[in-house]
């Protein structure tokens, strides 16, 4: 049962057919069995988990049938959660438990889900292929010579390897939908607000979000109706009413205007991946949509603008991480700069270094018109390119990275790190929903497709994932190792 | 040469807000150390700020009460640098958009001339926590219960030429914060801080001088020994042909010199750029009438209803509305005493007098705005002379029994029997021979001797008039 979706086993909870604290062994085992391979986990939470799913069994057997009771998920280590550590993937704080939960996580604690543990990161997220983590590489559940992809690599690998039903993500340039397709799973990033910021913690505040990885839309779906709505403590959050994402999965796709941007079928992106998108517009047409070419003008300037701008707001999220207070401190320091210089140059990894590098010169006296705010300028333009092809199109639909997870180690300049979130980071940068979902398997790695939608029209983006869900079976292929795993031939 | 002084202030003003500007931890002075530090003051992982928007509502009302431009939008920055009691390494402060723009105060200087300078703009900012090098053996403890705390800094434009002015600036400004109820604005306590930006110049060059900034000055008499030192230090450096650097100075009190902090040409780069964990502050036209309507009367309003309603002289309505306080205890002593220029003179000289004396606020006097005006009313109705008055006034400092009762009790009531006066009278024309014989020729001031001379026979308590009248009747 620990390959099947969120819903079915909800489904399976509420017939009876299997407990909680049954589901959730399952998962701790398989955990036992594969995270000392694919490092998915910094944190197993075995005990609390069992009493969360013996808790979660009490209450049904009370009457209480909420969707998501008694699943067992995991959080990306960057939500706060009581009484567990929060490393965020760094030194920095390898030892730091916090005294309160992320609102994502209470959410999620109300629902009755079960905490099976905190998934590994590139560390402040920061990354793409989560080999900056303190805590050791991920490896791809695919092939674990190959990166997951990052910075939410162990959500995406634990989801992917079934090590737990469902996961949480952040994304602030790629980070959900990234890792979502080199893993072969569902990654949904909501619009920026939809979700709370409060306990998440902060690499670049104007554009993370929380969202959620899974193996199927509908599952996408369900989680979201969790996390969204607004709260209080986040003021970026916002005020609209939460749907129910699930109540407009079937949806019919006849009329269904597609636009594909021109921009992410250029020079870089490799001969499978484009294949495979055009494979899965071609079936969208089968299913009534209409293709329309879209052009975002200005996508070639995203990297560079959010390469100001995440780092310039990274660089003083950071400031507080300085031995004072909580977290990691150097050893006997002579004075406070020793304190201060030792604490961070120890604590915190070499990437996470280079961006508060750049972003402390993009905010220097003299240079601030030159980058940040000219970044922000750039960041307009982008958006403004979004609201002309929503003009006339309902979503936007292309690859989600340019190629397949690549090898572990092999991309050590980072600008053609940076590179990898080509066409992920103008969605955040604009602050629209998008999900990626799985698309074709090329060479033994699964492929992702974005799919982009307007402003609080995640329903929308669901429904056209789930569809093409309902007519291909992409979203359900397994490597052949976790797939002998399970059991399957 | 002939010199002339520039100055501009910053003042910050800690507003009396229930919480804190981002969260909502308690703002109460004096709690114990890190007891009013929350989650958010502590900076830890994961918390994001929420606007108090009573501080919003006090900067506003600050704003409209000095006449300035309301920012329609304001819009939250952070300062970057790293200091152990400022826990997010940024502190949030308004730096391109504040809430209140350009305004300005007049102020009456010594010499009964008004003058007014401008407000540059005033800002909304957190406070930092506070660094405690003591009794920790070579650490440092950190305090976080004022990490956090909302601040007004209120920057004027460097419109002021002396320290007299200045003085009068920071007391206006005194003055009308405290009748907006927006800060306790108490320097002693750190409420209400002054840093002071120097220059000299030859007079009547246009060109500003090289200013140095005195920082963190705590009381009104230190702001004033503080420029008078300082324009002396910089008027020997350019005479002596040397030149000002600028620089960040602290005012020693005990050597009445100040002294370099740090030089500002190393300075720190702040690195602001918006907060993005906050969003714009948009209020509207209705939003700002709606805070101007709930103005309380303010000081020159006041001012002026005073001379006007009770006939006082610009000098003595300037004092008696110095504070809200004591315009207040004034108002009262007033009304019920039915004599409002013996009013003002009994609390703006006696009352203030033993005020200062004692080092009393007037929130505090031992005796009540009720009590002095019974007393003003015994001189009135001619129970007790003036001088009796201001025995009965002293006793009323320690005594809390009621007016008439310490009159009486102390036998001070007035003589106004015309057969006890009559016998006062003729004993002092009989004991002065020589002065009545000179009244008598023609010299009529020696009456006031020979009314003293009664006055003291009777212990002061012999009605003056009467005793005037009389002398007067018996030397014809």
């Amino acid at each position: 049962m620990i390959n099947s979706t969120v819903a079915e086993i909800s489904a399976a909870l509420a017939a009876g057919d299997i407990s909680s604290v049954e589901i959730t062994q399952a998962y701790l085992d398989r955990i036992a069995a594969l995270n000392g391979d694919l490092n998915a986990f910094i944190t197993v939470c075995e005990d609390s988990a069992l009493q969360q799913a013996k808790a979660a069994d009490d209450a049904r057997a009370n009457g209480d049938d909420s969707p998501l009771l008694g699943i067992p998920l995991a959080h990306k280590d960057i939500f706060c959660t009581k009484d567990v550590l929060t490393t965020c993937g760094s030194r920095m704080l390898h030892n730091f438990v916090s005294p309160y939960n992320a609102t994502v996580v209470e959410l999620f604690n109300s629902a009755g889900t079960v905490l099976l543990g905190k998934t590994n990161m590139d560390e402040f997220a920061m990354g793409s292929s989560n080999e900056t983590s303190y805590f050791g590489d991920v490896k791809n559940p695919w092939n674990t010579e190959c990166v997951p992809g990052g910075s939410s690599g162990g959500s995406a690998a634990a989801v992917a390897a079934d090590l737990c039903a469902m996961a949480t993500g952040t994304d602030t340039g790629g980070s959900i939908r990234q890792p979502a397709a080199f893993c072969g799973v569902t990654g949904f990033k909501p619009s920026y607000g939809r979700v709370s910021r409060w306990g998440m913690i902060a690499f670049a505040s104007s554009l993370d979000q929380a969202g959620p990885i899974t193996k199927s839309a509908e599952d996408a779906a369900l989680m979201l109706n969790v996390m969204s709505g607004l709260d209080k403590k986040d003021s970026t959050s916002i005020d609209r009413p939460v749907e129910d994402f699930t109540a407009s999965l079937n949806q019919p796709l006849k009329g269904l205007r597609i636009g594909v941007p021109k921009q992410h079928f250029a020079e870089g992106l490799s001969a499978e991946v484009e294949q495979a998108v055009r494979d899965a517009l071609a079936e969208y047409e089968k299913l009534g949509a209409i293709i329309k070419e879209v052009d975002l003008t200005n996508s070639h300037l995203s990297v560079s603008a959010y390469y100001v701008v995440a780092p310039a707001e990274a660089s003083a999220n950071l400031s507080r991480f300085d031995g004072v207070r909580y977290g990691y401190r150097c050893e006997d320091p002579v004075d406070l700069e020793d304190m201060y210089k030792r604490t961070r140059s120890e604590g915190f990894g070499e990437e996470v270094k280079r961006r508060i590098m750049i972003g402390t010169y993009a905010l220097s006296a003299g240079f601030y018109d030159a980058y940040y705010r000219k970044a922000q300028k750039i960041r307009r333009l982008i958006k403004d390119d979004f609201d002309r092809a929503f003009e006339e199109v309902d979503v936007i639909i292309g690859p989600t990275s340019p190629h397949t997870a690549f090898k572990l180690g092999s991309k050590s300049d980072p600008v053609s790190m940076y590179l990898e979130d080509i066409y992920t980071i103008a969605v955040n940068l604009a602050g629209l929903p998008a999900a990626s979902i799985p698309v074709g398997v090329a060479n033994g790695m699964p492929m992702g497709m974005q799919i982009i939608g307007k402003y609080f029209d995640e329903a929308k983006i669901l429904n056209v994932a789930h569809q093409f869900q309902q007519h291909t079976d992409w979203h359900k292929q397994k490597s052949s190792a976790i797939a002998a795993a399970n059991g399957e031939a | 040469m002939e010199w002339e002084t520039v100055i501009g202030l910053e003042v910050h003003v800690s507003l009396s807000t229930k919480s804190k500007l981002f969260s909502g931890s308690s703002t109460e002075f004096g709690a114990e150390p890190n007891t009013q530090a929350n989650i958010f003051d502590c900076a830890l992982p994961g918390t994001l700020p929420v606007f108090n928007e009573e501080a919003l509502r006090m900067a506003v009302r600050f704003g409209v009460a000095i006449g300035a431009e309301i920012g329609k939008r304001s819009v939250f920055d952070r300062k970057n640098y790293f200091y152990p009691d400022l826990p997010k390494g940024y502190q949030v402060t308004q730096l391109d958009f504040p809430t209140v723009g350009k305004g300005a105060l007049t102020v009456t200087l010594a010499d009964g001339s008004e003058k007014v300078i401008g407000v540059t703009r005033a800002h909304i900012e957190e406070n930092a926590g506070k660094s405690l090098h003591e009794e920790f053996h070579g650490m440092s403890g950190i305090d976080l219960n004022r990490a956090g705390e909302p601040l007004l800094e209120i920057v004027s434009e460097p419109e002021i030429t002396s320290a007299e002015e200045a003085v009068a600036y920071l007391k206006k400004l005194h003055t009308i914060i405290r009748y907006l109820d927006i800060s306790d604005a108490i320097m002693a306590q750190g409420s209400m801080r002054c840093d002071v930006n120097v220059s000299i110049r030859p007079k009547g060059e246009t060109e500003l001088g090289t200013r140095t900034e005195i920082k963190n000055i705590n009381s009104f008499r230190f702001v004033e020994k503080a420029i008078y030192s300082e324009v002396e230090r910089q008027q020997e450096i350019l005479e002596d042909g040397g030149r000002i650097i600028q620089e960040t100075r602290r005012y020693n009190a005990d050597k009445d010199i100040t002294t370099s902090m740090r030089s500002k040409e190393v300075a720190n780069d702040y690195r602001y750029f918006p907060e993005p964990d906050l969003l714009p502050v948009v209020i509207d036209d209705e939003y700002i009438a709606a805070v101007k309507a709930q103005l309380p009367e303010l000081p020159d309003a006041r001012k002026a209803r005073f001379m006007d309603e009770y006939a006082l002289s610009n000098y003595d309505a300037g004092v008696l509305v110095s504070s809200r306080e004591m315009a207040e205890y004034y108002e009262i002593v007033a009304s019920k005493s039915g004599d409002s220029k013996l009013a003002a003179n009994w609390v703006s000289q006696d009352l203030l007098g033993m005020l200062n004396k004692n080092n009393l606020e007037i929130t505090d006097s031992p005796i009540q705005a009720e009590r002095l005006a019974t007393l003003i009313a015994r001189i009135k109705d001619s129970t007790i002379s003036g001088k009796i008055a201001k025995t009965v006034f002293e006793a009323m400092i320690t005594e809390a029994s009621d007016v008439d009762a310490i009159i009486e009790a102390k036998g001070l009531k007035q003589v106004t029997d015309s057969g006890e006066i009559e016998k006062l009278v003729l004993e002092v024309i009989e004991n002065n021979p020589a002065q009545v014989q000179q009244y008598k020729d023609g010299k009529e001031q020696v009456i006031g001797f020979l009314v003293g001379q009664c006055m003291q026979l009777s212990k002061g308590k012999a009605n003056p008039g009467q005793v005037n009248e009389l002398l007067r009747e018996k030397m014809q």
